[in-house]
């Protein structure tokens, strides 16, 4: 039987009000996951370009340009990172950091991971002139970078989904047992398919501007040309995306579905249209003039954020019932802590008072299970002084090593280790305090 | 308890963070905190000189630290975050509770930091001539943030050590204002120029030619910056040393130096003042002959400040010890206020996650395996670095069994005897378990692999507390 944990949250209250929180998060995600996506779809097509570079020079030049600005973007995508990583950790504390732990390995790998894919970005740039007569180690050293772009999303990834279903929990062994739920994969593609997307965008927009030298860099390439390069990417990828998004739809588990998210992601995915249909109309001449583009990236925007809405609400709905859960457990635990905080001083005030040692004992050993005169969990007091009476070593054995006389009480466990001299005591009271009427 | 538990049982948890962590303020001490400023010092020399060379000095600098900055910079300070997520997700979920706007500000400080730092560096071979000046501005402008970056963190780790008027206040700013801030930072913002000193020493003769007057000017002022925080450094680090909580300061022995060489800290104490007076020696010759000094000389300043920052940063996360959040929550990461509970009910009774709910006398190993997974591993492993086998082989020897009562009774007391270990969160059932498990290590050698690798297991919690037949008293 799979049983779903439900752990304590962190009992301290949240920073700020949970609305604020959640706007905070969003909209970070969206500052954030707009620079990953030029990072590692710049990283791709500057590979795509120095690829083709190989037979016709200017796509070499035009790969060395975009490589300037993924050097730039990488440090924004980072730094713009850590607001949402601590808006998540604050916000679902327990859930991201099971998470982590459950995919400790490839988590921590993160780190050597990205800095080094980092580094090779910079040795690339660098090294462009000087590796001029070794190309193939040039586009080795990217290569190298986007496969390390390529893995890295899916460690992100496995982790937010699997956060995202304690009932999941229990079943993990490992990174690669949490890669494989439902729909990581889907949104991988979908994550890849949009990072393509925004970086031919931004190419769009970058090379196509009037403030930029294009003839100085180019032998060849208009702006007009270059801007047909990258519409036609962003266009054909956005045809595969019309395919891939309504997968992850598809493939999302049903736990957190709910006609209102189902309605602002479709909301987004429409959006889209008329900006595929103007990329389209850009493309149809043979001259690209990038007019639409503002209002290509303005559908896209409201794609972006139904998207990103879209996503959190799905979270929400998801971990709604067990926040719940958990909220109730946590108030059970710190009113079990706090009682028995104040056993313990009262029992040591009570014991400083006067209180007989054998009463003491009994309300901090027994009391849970054994009240006076009713039954709790095991027969009251009432009942154990008349079995007993007059026989406080019976009640001595019984305690040391219980046997299982009522089927319709738990086994009691066995107290041996109190000792015969605390056990005499508690025999004594609980003989005492049974037989008062 | 209601968490997996993550554990690398060779490299030991705490040395995961340690080498981030180290790393990480080894970057960004001398490489942004101090390394801008000296830059933009190195940078205005140029400007007021009309030297170019000086200017040309000043940039490959900052290309060396911009480099290493923003990827490897960059990345060990995620990576504390995601390591501390890792080892101890009580401590800093319950520190991104109450300093969740310090974290938050910094960001933003953060966000101007690398837009500046790009722009500084990707502006200074075209902001010339005229606009020479607002770019030596820039630079300027970039180092208070960089400042500030550490100014708002400092609070926080000040925080972990002596809580202060949070105890009772539980505010924000009575968190931040705590009695460790100004001395650490007082401390720390020398200390940086310092760094930034010793790695500019270590890249000069790297882009200088040999015998050039720029390598030895350079040299000269690098050396007179050094020197000029040498003082502010000893004075701030005094007082650092003073606001230490007593408590603390007394486990400065076993932090330096470990248990086993508790004997040795005066020996450890002079060779690191040793260390230190080399550092300014070094910086003396480089400010008055620096003509004539080599560049292995030149390097040792940058090695020897990178041991003792390290060493600093370990003794500074050591002397914390029990807690990691002093008076709230202990290194195993368990909260002061929860020990009654635990210690009258057990922690296999309450933990959500794991594989021995109760113990019995056919369990005992397997029960006394799972507390010290719940209770020690977060700063013990079995076999590897700080491993319990070679702490309990010390205490015991090897010529005889290891006892299990004398364990029993170690364990109940170890809070006692040993300052900077926490006290048992367990019951009387579960010492004797975990004492069982222990002396089985003394024969055969057993390894906990952590959840990432293992997974959960987690069994229903009993609704009633299983009352417990020991009461302890602390």
């Amino acid at each position: 039987m799979i049983f779903t944990p439900v752990p304590r949250d962190i009992p301290l209250p949240l920073p700020a009000s949970p609305e604020l929180l959640h706007v905070l998060l969003v909209v970070a995600f969206i500052a954030h996951i707009l620079f990953v996506n030029l990072m590692v779809g710049g990283s791709i097509l500057v590979l795509g370009c120095e690829l083709r570079g190989f037979g016709k020079p200017d796509y070499d030049r035009l790969a060395r340009e975009l490589a300037v600005t993924v050097t730039v973007n990488k440090s924004l995508a980072v730094v713009l990172g850590v607001a949402p990583l601590l808006l998540i950790n604050v916000l679902y504390t327990i859930h991201f950091y099971t998470a982590n732990a459950l995919t400790g390995t490839a988590w921590i790998l993160l780190i050597p991971a990205i800095a080094t894919a980092f580094l090779l970005l910079y040795l690339h740039k660098y090294t462009w002139d000087r590796l001029a007569d070794h190309k193939w180690i040039h586009v080795g050293i990217l290569a190298i970078a986007v496969a390390l772009f390529l893995a890295i999303p899916l460690v992100f990834l496995a982790n937010v989904n699997l956060m995202m279903f304690p009932d999941r929990w229990t079943g993990i062994r490992g990174f690669v047992s949490a890669l494989l739920l439902p729909n990581v994969f889907p949104r991988y593609f979908h994550f890849l398919c949009a990072s393509l997307i925004v970086t031919s965008l931004f190419g769009v927009w970058y090379f196509g501007r009037a403030t930029y030298p294009i003839e100085s860099k180019f032998t060849s390439f208009t702006r007009p040309a270059i801007r047909r390069i990258f519409y036609s990417v962003a266009f054909m990828v956005s045809l595969v995306q019309f395919v891939v998004g309504p997968l992850v739809l598809f493939t999302l588990p049903a736990r957190g579905l709910h006609p209102n998210m189902v309605f602002v992601i479709l909301l987004g995915a429409i959006m889209a249209l008329p900006a595929v249909w103007m990329m389209w109309k850009e493309l149809s001449v043979r001259e690209p003039h990038g007019e639409r583009l503002r209002y290509i990236v303005a559908y896209l925007s409201m794609t972006v954020a139904c998207m990103a809405i879209g996503r959190h609400m799905y979270r929400e709905t998801a971990l709604a019932e067990h926040r719940e859960q958990m909220l109730v457990a946590t108030q059970q635990w710190v009113l079990a802590s706090e009682q028995a905080a104040h056993d313990r001083e009262t029992g040591q005030a009570l014991a400083a008072t006067g209180v007989s040692p054998g009463q003491a004992h009994f309300q901090s050993t027994c009391g849970a299970c054994h009240a006076r005169d009713h039954r709790l969990v095991g027969p009251p007091l009432t009942e154990i002084a008349t079995i007993y009476a007059g026989d406080p070593e019976g009640i001595v054995s019984w305690a040391r090593a219980p046997g299982k006389k009522r089927a319709d009480a738990p086994q009691m466990p066995a107290f041996a280790s109190l000792g015969d001299e605390k056990l005499a005591s508690i025999a004594a009271y609980m003989l005492e305090a049974g037989a008062t009427p | 308890m209601d968490l997996p538990v993550f554990h690398l049982d060779f490299l030991n948890n705490r040395m995961l963070i340690a080498i981030i962590a180290v790393l990480h303020v080894v970057i960004n001490h001398g490489m942004a905190v101090g390394g801008i400023p000296l830059i933009a010092y190195l940078e205005r020399r140029g400007l007021r000189t009309g030297d170019g060379a000086w200017d040309k000095l000043a940039f490959q600098i900052l290309s060396v630290f911009f480099i290493v900055t923003t990827t490897i910079g960059a990345l060990t300070g995620v990576g504390i975050w995601l390591s501390a997520s890792l080892v101890n997700p009580y401590a800093i979920g319950s520190l991104i509770r109450v300093f969740f706007w310090t974290w938050f500000v910094e960001w933003l400080v953060f966000v101007t930091e690398v837009a500046l730092i790009l722009a500084y560096t990707l502006t200074w071979k075209t902001w010339i001539g005229p606009r020479k000046q607002a770019h030596v501005k820039l630079g300027v402008v970039l180092a208070i943030a960089s400042w500030a970056t550490m100014a708002l963190i400092v609070s926080i780790l000040g925080f972990m050590m002596d809580p202060g008027s949070w105890h009772s206040d539980r505010t924000l700013f009575s968190g931040m204002l705590n009695p460790l801030y100004l001395p650490q930072l007082a401390f720390r913002t020398p200390l940086a120029m310092l760094m930034a000193g010793s790695f500019g020493l270590v890249i000069v003769p790297w882009v200088t030619e040999r015998g050039s007057q720029l390598r030895t000017e350079a040299i000269r002022t690098i050396g007179r910056w050094m020197l000029a925080w040498t003082i502010p450094c000893v004075l701030g680090g005094l007082w650092y040393i003073r606001a230490v909580p007593d408590a603390m300061a007394n486990n400065l022995a076993v932090a330096l130096l470990t248990q086993a060489l508790e004997g040795w800290a005066n020996t450890a104490i002079r060779v690191l003042m040793g260390a230190c007076l080399v550092i300014t020696g070094i910086a003396l010759w480089a400010a008055r002959w620096p003509k004539s000094i080599r560049p292995p000389v030149l390097v040792t300043p940058a090695i020897l400040a990178i041991v003792l920052l390290g060493t600093f940063e370990r003794v500074r996360e050591f002397v914390r010890k029990p807690y990691a959040i002093a008076g709230y929550l202990y290194s195993n990461g368990l909260r002061v206020d929860d020990y009654p509970l635990l210690q009258r009910d057990g922690i296999l009774t309450h933990a959500t996650y794991t594989t021995v709910r109760r113990v019995t006398p056919d369990n005992q190993i397997a029960a006394g395996r799972e507390v010290f997974n719940l209770a020690c591993t977060r700063c013990h492993t079995v076999d590897g670095v700080n491993g319990i086998r070679d702490v309990l082989a010390r205490m015991y020897g090897d010529d005889s069994a290891w006892n299990s009562e004398a364990i029993v009774g170690y364990v109940g007391a170890m809070h006692e005897i040993r300052p900077f270990m926490p006290p048992f969160p367990g019951n009387e059932a579960e010492k004797r378990a975990l004492a069982a498990f222990l002396v089985s290590l003394q024969f055969e050698r057993d390894v906990i692999e952590g959840a990432q690798v293992t997974g959960v297991e987690a069994p229903p919690r009993p609704t009633s507390p299983d009352p417990a037949p020991i009461f302890v008293a602390i």
